[in-house]
């Protein structure tokens, strides 16, 4: 008998809370977006325990979508961030208000 | 039993090392605290029978993405943007009782709804192989436009990161 899957989801709830509060009190856009990671990680353990608790492979499929999204976001994401340092020359989500109503 | 302690210990881990990345204040102590938490998350995948994907986590996670982290962070050159007075203090110190909040919220909607009356789930048969067969038939037309995407943000990525030429 393993551990009934009530614990892995409320796993994934802890950790998807930490990566929500690492988001909010975070000034580093890096730190913010390892945040945002943290959030998917989460978000795809809670996928894959309830698909073994419903006994289909469904969630390991999207998983794997979550996964190919995840690398392209960061990709994009990063780039980004490098673009805004080279013109910039500060890294603080705080100076990045120009769209900011 | 075994499975219970082993279960605890993994938790832990990935708990610690996600309250880890998100207090420290060093990025690179960060993307370390997030490689063991990738590789806590991947045991906790074998433990719920899913193979691949703890191999996909380690590989593409674990290995791809934290390597694009921390050329980044190199790149970026880390340390000073975190210093000085924080101008928005009184709101981020508001965060940690919210997320309580929301974790908790989490917490009734989601496990406690998680509970299924006994037999109604069939164990799963999940094999690698029958993993494959539902990538490439049922969810063959998401998978063929992730390959979409991908080339999308590898584009992106191009255009965003060249230099200008003038």
């Amino acid at each position: 008998m393993g551990v009934p899957e009530q614990y892995y989801v409320a796993l994934s709830a802890i950790l998807f809370t930490i990566g929500v509060v690492g988001v909010v009190i975070r000034r580093n856009p890096l730190v913010i977006f390892m945040s945002l990671e943290l959030m998917l990680n989460a978000a795809n353990l809670a996928l894959v325990a309830f698909g073994h608790r419903f006994g289909t492979l469904d969630g390991q499929a999207l998983v794997l979508f979550v996964m190919a999204v995840a690398a392209a976001e960061v990709a994009v994401g990063l780039a980004i961030i490098v673009a805004i340092f080279r013109v910039r020359r500060r890294l603080s989500v705080d100076d990045l208000s120009l769209m900011r109503w | 039993m075994s499975a219970w302690v082993a279960f605890f210990v993994v938790a832990a881990l990935a708990v610690g090392s996600a309250l880890g990345l998100v207090l420290r204040r060093n990025p690179i102590h960060g993307a370390l605290f997030l490689v063991a938490n990738l590789g806590a998350v991947a045991v906790l995948y074998l433990m719920l029978g899913a193979e691949f994907l703890a191999a996909a986590q380690v590989i593409v996670y674990a290995g791809a993405i934290m390597v694009l982290f921390v050329f980044a962070i190199m790149v970026l050159i880390p340390g000073k943007e975190e210093t000085g007075p924080d101008p928005l203090r009184a709101v981020r110190l508001l965060a940690p009782p919210l997320g309580v909040l929301l974790f908790l919220l989490l917490a009734f909607v989601v496990v406690g709804r998680t509970a299924v009356p006994p037999g109604a789930a069939a164990p799963a048969p999940a094999t690698i192989g029958a993993l494959g067969r539902a990538l490439f038939v049922r969810y063959l037309f998401p998978f063929e436009l992730t390959s979409v995407l991908l080339l999308a943000a590898m584009v992106g990525v191009l255009l965003l990161a060249r230099k200008k030429e003038s």
